[in-house]
């Protein structure tokens, strides 16, 4: 415990003065957490640099490959089924509005920016995270608890080139591709709603959606989808890799933490880096 | 003596307040197997987790040939612990990866050899574990020996110079437990790798070793051979050795060494009438070629079932039994003159003809998948001591007594 100006430790403070413990322990158990969020925050960085500068050593393809398919072809129908209906429902709620006002051409541009730029990156990572994610949390978390990572250390693997490297990078493969699903999906799941249950001009709609739309917001929508996998793969991986490092439990329940700690962290992540993404880039 | 393999100097391990190690010494010397023993929770795992770097002492040294690993560059300690393989305590096989898969992994991953060559290397390694049926099953589908000896052969996959088991034989069966040792002991034998085993398993674990270290009250209280540790006076032998060492052996169903003692001395000690006894040495001779054609677990039923046919012939008769090494058994009959001896040792044969090889066989049936020709032979020898003299001699003295008493030799055919 570090002395005071006094040369007193705040522990013979506390000795001295028992009731000071009710001012200083809620500071102290912020201060605590803090430094534990600060302390995971860095680890994680760390985590991530390593992992990444492995994806490009060599025998990474194969193993990508696989978690390309797991991560990404695996996850296309609940993307298609989400893309369908948020284009739908969108287009439900701001026909109402737009009418209105007169103004229900805008409905294709409102549909198209509102999709490609904001939602299409922010809803499919949200699903990456609770499909794959916690998938990817589960496993490595078992294989932590039952040695096996511990296994391929005897075995001279290095366990981050072999577990977490292909799964961040075929993260930062499906990502923009399955966002660029969602956006078209959404698109599509609008005309339906739109043009053919509610009656609004198709040609008017699809003029609007074509040029209501640029490529800066396609690349906007790509970065930030980018941006999202490394966060939603970073965490998953991280909070798996260190299951058994957990304070709060051990074993089995560790892993089911881990992988709840892991969806929400993503999702409250994802949901800040679209803040500050968006804010740089408009 | 050389210098060792691996070394600890004063070695002392700590998770947060709990000391589980304290300024450990101990040798383990090339090409032989040394055990390592001690109660459940005692740090033999973390002992074995500090050799191959999963773990890294709080204090003091561990050299390896001589080199402190702390200070070796990182390329040389990665070529040092390149040359160790760990089997887990509970295998710490993947669970979505088949048999062969598991086996191949870490050729597929640490080395350049071509898919070919890594399929002939895995699927030999297979054949030796008799995991034949096994390659392409998930080890979840396999029972609890299939996925140790499926770990045992990831293990030796890589041609480890040195081979780390931490309790191989946990949750095991007797006849599994003893299949498991004599395996690792053949393949040692075979491979020539170093052994360095964590086990619980006394007095079996004793057959296949040629170092034992104890560790103790979070110290290694004692190095050297089995038979050093029957003269060794410490605590550890009445608070461990003796808790952990059955009344009987598991596999065979004979007393252990040390209550064979105890019986011998409580039995003839007394005798100071200058009575005589008798002992008679069995030995199962050409059990490798019973283990070549049938597998370890049938020639482990083969001991146990022969176990068990002594016990059961000279028990009834006021014998005891011990199992001596690996495939020598000896019997003490304290009441029986050498005349009476070679009379029961008659009956014996005979029986055993009769009714003993049917059992032997049966075993061979269960296991050859196809026509094999199997033979072994059963030596016995009688000898007379008194009281007054070492069990050792007489045991020697019968040892040279001994003749061939039965060759049982089976074709099977199917």
């Amino acid at each position: 415990m570090a002395p005071n100006a006094d040369g007193q430790s705040l522990m013979e403070v506390e000795a001295r003065w028992p009731r000071v413990l009710l001012f200083t322990r809620p500071f102290a158990a912020i201060g605590r957490a803090a430094i534990r969020w600060i302390g995971n925050f860095g680890a994680a960085a760390v985590f991530l640099f390593l992992a990444f500068l492995k994806i490009f050593r060599p025998k990474q393809v194969p193993k990508i490959i696989q978690q390309v398919y797991f991560i990404g072809a695996k996850s296309t129908l609940i993307i298609l089924l989400v893309g369908l209906f948020t284009g739908m429902v969108m287009c439900l709620q701001s026909y109402r509005a737009l009418v209105k006002v007169g103004a229900e051409g805008a409905l294709g541009t409102l549909l198209a920016l509102s999709l490609v730029r904001e939602l299409g990156p922010v809803l499919t990572a949200i699903m990456i995270a609770a499909r794959a994610g916690s998938a990817i949390t589960t496993e490595i978390g078992i294989q932590r608890i039952s040695e096996q990572i511990d296994a391929l250390d005897t075995m001279r693997i290095d366990p981050l080139r072999y577990l977490i490297s292909p799964r961040i990078a075929a993260s930062i493969i499906s990502f923009p591709l399955l966002t660029a699903l969602f956006d078209l999906i959404g698109i599509f799941g609008g005309y339906i709603s739109g043009v053919v249950l509610l009656g609004a001009n198709a040609g008017t709609y699809l003029h609007r959606v074509q040029t209501s739309m640029e490529m800066k917001d396609v690349t906007e929508g790509f970065i930030k989808a980018i941006v999202f996998a490394v966060i939603v793969s970073t965490v998953c991986c991280y909070q798996g890799y260190f299951a058994h490092m957990r304070t709060d439990s051990h074993g089995a329940k560790a892993v089911g933490l881990a992988t709840t700690s892991a969806v929400v962290i993503s999702c409250v992540l994802i949901l800040v880096a679209d803040y500050v993404v968006t804010s740089l880039l408009i | 003596m050389d210098t060792p393999l691996i070394e600890f100097k004063n070695v002392t391990k700590s998770f947060g307040p709990r000391t589980v190690l304290e300024r450990v010494n101990l040798q383990i010397y090339e090409g032989q197997v040394t055990t390592i023993i001690g109660l459940s929770g005692s740090g033999k795992s973390v002992l074995l987790k500090q050799i191959i770097g999963l773990l890294k002492p709080d204090e003091g040294t561990i050299l390896f040939k001589g080199k402190p690993l702390a200070t070796m560059k990182k390329n040389e300690k990665d070529a040092s612990l390149a040359q160790i393989s760990y089997m887990f305590q509970d295998n710490a096989l993947f669970d979505s990866m088949t048999v062969h898969e598991n086996i191949a992994l870490p050729l597929r991953e640490t080395t350049n050899l071509k898919k070919a060559e890594i399929d002939l290397r895995v699927t030999a390694r297979i054949e030796q574990s008799e995991l034949g049926d096994a390659a392409n099953k998930y080890p979840s589908e396999l029972s609890g020996g299939m996925q140790k000896r499926a770990a045992l052969a990831r293990a030796l996959v890589t041609d480890p110079k040195i081979v780390l088991f931490d309790e191989p034989t946990s949750g095991q069966d007797p006849v599994r437990k003893n299949a498991i040792l004599s395996m690792i002991a053949q393949y040692q034998r075979t491979f020539g790798f170093t052994a360095v085993l964590v086990s619980h398993e006394i007095p079996d674990v004793y057959f296949i070793s040629d170092r034992i270290l104890a560790l103790y009250d979070r110290a290694i209280v004692f190095q050297g051979t089995p038979e050093e540790l029957e003269k060794f006076d410490h605590p550890f032998k009445d608070e461990v050795i003796q808790s952990l060492e059955g009344l009987q052996e598991e596999l065979t169903g004979l007393y252990s060494k040390r209550q064979f003692k105890v019986l011998y001395q409580a039995q003839l000690k007394r005798k100071t009438d200058g009575g005589t006894y008798s002992v008679v040495l069995f030995t199962l001779e050409g059990m490798d070629a019973i283990t070549a054609s049938l597998g370890y677990d049938a020639a482990q039923e083969a001991r146990r079932r022969m176990g068990g046919y002594i016990d059961k012939h000279f028990g009834a008769k006021g014998g005891f039994s011990t199992r001596r090494h690996t495939n020598e058994f000896v019997t003490v009959l304290p009441y029986s003159d050498l005349t009476e001896a070679e009379s029961m040792l008659k009956d014996f044969i005979e029986d055993f003809q009769k009714e003993g090889i049917r059992g032997f066989w049966a075993v061979a049936w269960k296991k050859t998948p196809s026509k094999v020709s199997v033979e072994f032979a059963i030596l016995a020898g009688i000898a007379q001591g008194q009281p007054i003299m070492e069990i050792g001699s007489v045991i020697d003295s019968a040892k040279h007594q001994q003749k061939e008493i039965g060759r049982l030799r089976c074709d099977v055919r199917r």
